[in-house]
């Protein structure tokens, strides 16, 4: 037998090369997320910066005239950056109350047999394909809208008919499509609350909802935070769903008016669009970005603040 | 009590708010109600909308609408094409996602110290679960399909949905591996074991019902994408001609040829579709409960 076999410092040159090699790709595998991110950030700014400054930083920005086509282009996103910023909020408006409460029912008030079909229920619905939501919203929502809207402006010949393709509509949707991120991150964070809270608060005589109200949620607060952040985030980022919900064209982000977001800016003018036109699509997506971005520093804020507590 | 004096119950004082007569708070009855309104609109969203789509889309599936390619010379209508495209985007994406994100989840795992490294890849993965769908698209059109030169193609579709799947991988696979025991490890080193060896034998086995997890979550994502797909993988409805000159042709999911005829109001057919993809859905949603009810381990 050879020396080095018996040795317990055997230096067995092809294990060690496998263990190196080993560790290289690991360590590869895990810096790929670290260089795609970088490499999206640095793509965005540097395909969006260029018609920003082409056109003007407060032209693009806070212009309000959409007119790409036009002999003299004029390429104002104010509008479409307040419909996602209004579009965004009022989804929240809407979807946090029902998310929260559907929470709250899931993590303390149903008995356990019904969370459990109720729970599925509200999985599948965030496993449903966007465009599925969009096509719902086109074939139910808009007619209903549009309704709506022949009652309101009967009497306004001003008003530009929509066919029901609104803000409205568009936030609805958003709404619905938010509700399952809402209900988990926050049933989650309900549950996290430690039990020892809950028992004192009911031994001293408080009622079930004085408990959850009082007590609960004020211990799951950045929990709950962290939910709606994250619920922003993927009601600024969805597109597919609301195109043709929405209208499509650049107006005043009012209830009734046809509108544009951000992200459908995108998609109904890419295939198209050429040249300055199509760089300016692209300072939108960088706009766009620049939202998630912001959501995401918020959003780890509220993580550390979360934990800090916690210790 | 003072306020339990000017309640109506008719009952002596002694009786009132005792645990048999608990005081009615109206606060605490609306608040109650609200709850269960909150819970039954959640439900009755999900029934509606599964209700609708299966009543007005069940009709339209058919033999001939499942096994054959839109045609407008016979002027009918299939979607074997997009059912082909889909799976080929599936099985590519995850052919590179899943040792990628199984790799990553490996090394901040089992190799890497923690530290700014660590942090910094957590935080980058969390970021990239957080982009929108449409930004990928922007990215993957210009950095795969011009950039790369794959034009309109399952590889620029696949490549782009990678990136997207990642986080979805490497944190199922990382909390996986989290619930193997320390002693599993040292207890593989302690009798000769390399740690490559250790990996592969112990480690890997151990975790991989949640690896399947997460490739299971990532179907479900691949198959219900559109925005990052529309400008990637294009929207062709052939079927393939070969097995590889597939992937450098335009390629159009179930979504995205669900989004062209609603653009096209063509809603039948819509329904159609939307019917195959909430199958496919109830049933990716099916198995990964019961992938998570057979091993045991928590989301």
């Amino acid at each position: 037998m050879g020396k080095e076999q018996l040795s317990i410092v055997a230096n067995r040159k092809n294990k060690s090369v496998v263990e190196k090699a080993a560790e290289v790709i690991f360590t590869g595998c895990g810096l790929l997320a670290v260089l795609a991110v970088i490499s999206i950030t640095g793509y965005m700014v540097i395909s969006g910066a260029p018609a920003l400054f082409q056109v003007g930083i407060t032209d693009i920005l806070f212009g309000t005239v959409w007119a790409p086509a036009a002999e003299v282009p004029s390429f104002g996103i104010l509008y479409v950056i307040l419909t996602s910023i209004v579009g965004t909020f009022m989804a929240i408006l809407i979807g946090v109350p029902i998310g929260l409460f559907t929470a709250i029912f899931l993590a303390e008030v149903a008995p356990p047999k019904l969370a459990a079909t109720v729970r599925p229920a509200v999985e599948l619905l965030a496993g449903i394909p966007s465009v599925i939501y969009g096509l719902l919203g086109i074939l139910l929502l808009n007619p209903l809208m549009y309704k709506l809207e022949r009652m309101i402006f009967a009497g306004s010949p001003d008003h530009q008919f929509t066919g029901g393709a609104n803000l409205i509509s568009a936030v609805l949707v958003l709404a619905l499509m938010i509700l399952p991120t809402v209900v988990n991150i926050s049933e989650s964070a309900l549950r996290a609350v430690p039990a020892h809270l809950k028992s004192a608060s009911l031994a001293l005589g408080a009622t079930q909802m004085q408990t959850i109200f009082h007590v609960i949620l004020p211990a799951a607060k950045s929990g709950i935070m962290a939910a709606i952040v994250l619920g922003c985030g993927r009601a600024i980022g969805e597109a597919m769903a609301i195109t043709l919900v929405s209208g499509s064209s650049v107006n005043f982000p009012l209830p009734f008016n046809s509108v544009r977001f951000l992200t459908t800016a995108i998609v109904a003018e890419m295939s198209y669009a050429e040249g300055l036109h199509r760089q300016v699509l692209f300072t939108i997506g960088l706009v766009l970005f620049a939202f998630i971005m912001f959501i995401n520093v918020v959003l780890t804020r509220i993580f550390r603040k979360g934990e800090a507590t916690n210790d | 009590m003072t306020d339990g004096m000017v309640s109506e119950v008719r009952l002596p004082a002694s009786v009132e708010n005792s645990l048999y007569h608990k005081k009615i708070r109206v606060g605490d009855q609306v608040l109650r109600g609200l709850i269960y309104l909150a819970a039954i609109i959640a439900m009755a969203i999900l029934v509606g909308i599964m209700g609708y789509v299966f009543v007005r889309g069940i009709p339209q599936v058919n033999w001939e609408f499942l096994s054959t390619v839109q045609s407008a010379r016979k002027g009918t209508f299939g979607i074997l094409g997009n059912i082909v495209n889909t799976l080929y985007i599936i099985v590519l994406t995850l052919i590179i996602a899943v040792p990628v994100g199984v790799g990553s989840a490996i090394y901040l795992n089992e190799y890497a110290k923690p530290g700014r490294l660590v942090k910094s890849i957590e935080f980058t993965t969390e970021i990239l679960s957080g982009i929108p769908s449409i930004i990928f698209g922007l990215f993957g059109m210009v950095i795969f399909g011009t950039v790369l030169k794959l034009g309109y193609s399952v590889l620029t579709g696949s490549f782009t949905l990678t990136l997207m799947v990642l986080p979805l991988i490497t944190r199922n696979t990382q909390e996986a591996l989290r619930t193997v025991p320390d002693s599993y490890r040292s207890g593989a080193l302690g009798i000769g074991a390399t740690k490559w060896y250790m990996i592969r034998t112990i480690l890997l086995p151990s975790a991989a019902p949640g690896i399947l997890t997460g490739i299971i979550l990532s179907v479900g994502r691949i198959v219900g994408e559109s925005a990052a797909l529309l400008f990637t993988a294009g929207s062709g409805f052939l079927l393939p001609r070969g097995l590889f000159s597939k992937l450098f042709e335009s390629s159009g999911t179930l979504t995205i040829q669900l989004y062209l005829c609603m653009q096209k109001a063509k809603y039948d057919q819509a329904f159609g579709i939307a019917v195959v993809l909430l199958v496919i859905v109830l049933g990716i949603n099916l198995l990964a409960r019961f992938v998570t009810k057979k091993f045991g381990t928590k989301k």
